[in-house]
């Protein structure tokens, strides 16, 4: 980023008529999204969740399955009773909390990288055909996205499983299902804009196909808003996925996905607290953070709100 | 200085179905109601109005990113409305344009080097490095320095993205380029140097300009050849000098009589024009200027006037000869509201 700064101010004086300082888009992007401390540390937390997920097989003291016959519920470290063996105790059968929670961020993440992938990649397709050609096409896509709106967002997750059969990938296609429809409808709405704009046409006039105008000339202005709510939506995917795996309807044990792990916990809730805290704290602070982030990238990204 | 024909416009007309609503009947709006000009290489036809007579619609469709509704265009002598795919393709490179809004018109994700390539990678199989070539020398044409190739247009101001505007227009070597209003968003200052870089480029290419402008000193500048236009018709259509020294239509009168002189000799008669443009959704009938001409009579509330050629230019008005001579009788201000009101 420095690097780039200072290659930008060394050229800049002897342009005749350039605006004074212009910044890389990059570091321009990066002096706003600084300003948030909460975007910042969200953005920390976020790395140290991946970090420890890429190396769940290092970092992890034992294996997620393994089943300590002996020491079935242990306390914490710092409570009585507590052991250096399993820093945050172990779970009904047995099973290390801490390598359960290490490997449970791995769950997360796929969770919300397959669903944003999906329901981004399928709701810029929707918006985009939805903008370019308007219409009865246009009808079609958007009142069939209002329909799905119009559905509690869980409820439509419910059903769609209970049609496709409990799993963790039918839950990640239900959950990309159900936030389909705001990417679709962003999309279009930042397509429309940008149509109407002078260089669309100045494209046109030069022969650039549809897939072209759509993909190459216009998609890359309309980012902005669907990279702030893809980051949104990662940690609401991530929430849904626990609530379907609490449901009995998302991960199937022996996973440990955090939510699946939360209703296994259910029924020790009284006796051994730290079964439901740890894995409810994982699923609290993740999705923080990605809110976090998704506020800052929404306030680094957002032209409306820079002070020029 | 006259070269070929290049761009031969008959009868051009462009409808616009608007309304249509669940409640309203759908209204035709003829944003071109029958335009004819020619334009010929190394020359300049500037085309002159209030804005909403049609200008920026003519534009469109000499871009080809219209077809008229009626009439011929003829790009090289090919027609290009009956033409198929692959001739259009062929003919539209013929034909650029250069927009108003350097800060819309210029793609603010893609480097320039990108944009002035665009054109060459949809329509020729050049090389990656034949295109940076030909790039970098389209940009030390229009005065832009080799180190803008990898900045973005934000990095840059107002009259260089002009510039940047008008090289991509020319990648493509095209014979025909539609300018429309491309200093009317610059500061005065740059005004100047980006006219004298497309006059430059205009004999260095021999390129046929089709100008659209409200500004008529620019136009007095750059054209050779001027349209007035209003309401969808051309009203004036001459050479630059028979129009400047003696405009025959009253509408000309008035759009010359409006633009500020510094020399109080040089000031004409002030011609205020009342009303404002009338909706072309429902244009008056006749001559559509005479609810706000001060030389109407009945003749021109009922039949419409066609263009004619009087005193080396054609003119669209019944009263052309009297007026220059000075015997049409101006109506009150009272009998002109009067006939607008009877409208």
């Amino acid at each position: 980023m420095t690097v780039d700064a200072n290659a930008v101010q060394e050229t800049d004086p002897e342009a005749q008529g350039l605006a004074a300082r212009p910044m890389h888009p990059l570091v321009e992007f990066w002096v706003y999204f600084r300003e948030s401390r909460g975007a910042v540390a969200g953005m920390a937390v976020i790395a140290v969740v991946v970090i420890v997920a890429i190396f769940a097989d290092v970092l992890a003291p034992h294996d997620p399955t393994e089943q300590f016959r002996d020491s079935l519920l242990t306390p914490p470290v710092w409570a009585e009773d507590g052991s250096w063996a399993f820093p945050l105790g172990t779970d009904a059968v047995g099973r290390d909390m801490l390598s359960r929670i290490m490997h449970g961020a791995r769950f997360s993440m796929v969770i919300g990288l397959v669903v944003v992938t999906l329901s981004l990649s399928i709701g810029i397709g929707l918006g985009l055909v939805a903008g370019f050609f308007r219409g009865v096409v246009e009808t079609l896509i958007m009142r069939l996205m209002d329909i799905m709106l119009a559905l509690p967002s869980l409820l439509l997750a419910i059903v769609i499983v209970a049609i496709l059969g409990p799993s963790l990938f039918n839950a990640m296609v239900a959950i990309a299902l159900v936030y389909l429809p705001h990417f679709a409808r962003l999309t279009r709405a930042a397509a429309i804009g940008e149509l109407s704009r002078d260089y669309v046409t100045a494209s046109r006039v030069a022969g650039a196909g549809l897939p072209r105008l759509m993909f190459s000339t216009v998609l890359p202005n309309c980012l902005p808003p669907l990279i702030v709510q893809a980051t949104l939506a990662f940690s609401s995917a991530i929430l849904d996925a626990a609530a379907l795996g609490f449901l009995g309807l998302g991960a199937q044990p022996p996973l440990p996905e955090w939510g699946t792990m939360l209703a296994e916990a259910r029924e020790f809730v009284l006796r051994a607290w730290w079964v439901v805290t740890f894995p409810g704290l994982a699923i609290l602070v993740t999705v923080l953070a990605f809110n976090l982030m998704g506020d800052g990238l929404r306030d680094a990204l957002d032209p409306k709100l820079k002070r020029s | 200085m006259s070269g070929e024909t290049v761009l031969t416009a008959e009868n051009l007309v462009r409808t616009y179905t608007t309304g249509g609503g669940m409640f309203r009947a759908a209204a035709d709006v003829k944003a071109l109601a029958g335009v004819s000009f020619s334009l010929r290489a190394g020359r300049t036809l500037a085309v002159v109005g209030e804005s909403g007579c049609g200008k920026s619609t003519l534009a469109r469709l000499v871009t080809m990113i219209e077809k008229p509704t009626d009439g011929v265009l003829r790009v090289d002598g090919r027609d290009v409305v009956g033409a198929d795919y692959q001739e259009r393709k062929r003919l539209r490179q013929e034909v650029q344009i250069v927009f108003q809004d350097p800060y819309g018109s210029l793609n603010p994700r893609k480097k320039v080097g990108a944009i002035l390539e665009e054109p060459l990678r949809i329509n020729t199989r050049m090389s990656a490095a034949d295109r940076k070539e030909r790039a970098e020398s389209m940009m030390a044409h229009v005065g832009l320095r080799r180190e803008h190739y990898s900045r973005y247009p934000h990095m840059f101001s107002g009259g260089q993205r002009q510039r940047i505007a008008i090289a991509r227009a020319l990648m493509l070597q095209p014979r025909i380029l539609v300018a429309d209003e491309p200093v009317s968003a610059l500061d005065v200052s740059i005004q100047a140097q980006v006219l004298n870089l497309l006059m430059d480029l205009q004999d260095e290419f021999d390129l046929a300009y089709l100008f659209i402008s409200h500004d008529l000193s620019v136009v007095r500048h750059i054209a050779e050849d001027i349209m007035v236009m209003y309401l969808g018709r051309a009203v004036e259509h001459g050479p630059r000098e028979a129009i400047f020294d003696a405009p025959r239509h009253p509408y000309t009168q008035a759009l010359l009589a409006s633009t500020p002189a510094v020399e109080p000799a040089h000031r004409r008669e002030r011609i205020a024009l009342t009303g404002e443009l009338p909706s072309p959704i429902n244009p008056p009938s006749g001559c559509a200027f005479h609810p706000r001409c001060p030389f109407a009579t009945d003749r021109c509330r009922t039949e419409r006037p066609e263009l004619r050629p009087v005193h080396g230019r054609e003119v669209a008005c019944h009263h052309a000869e009297a007026i220059a001579d000075g015997v049409a009788t101006r109506k009150g201000a009272t009998a002109a509201a009067d006939a607008s009101a009877a409208q």
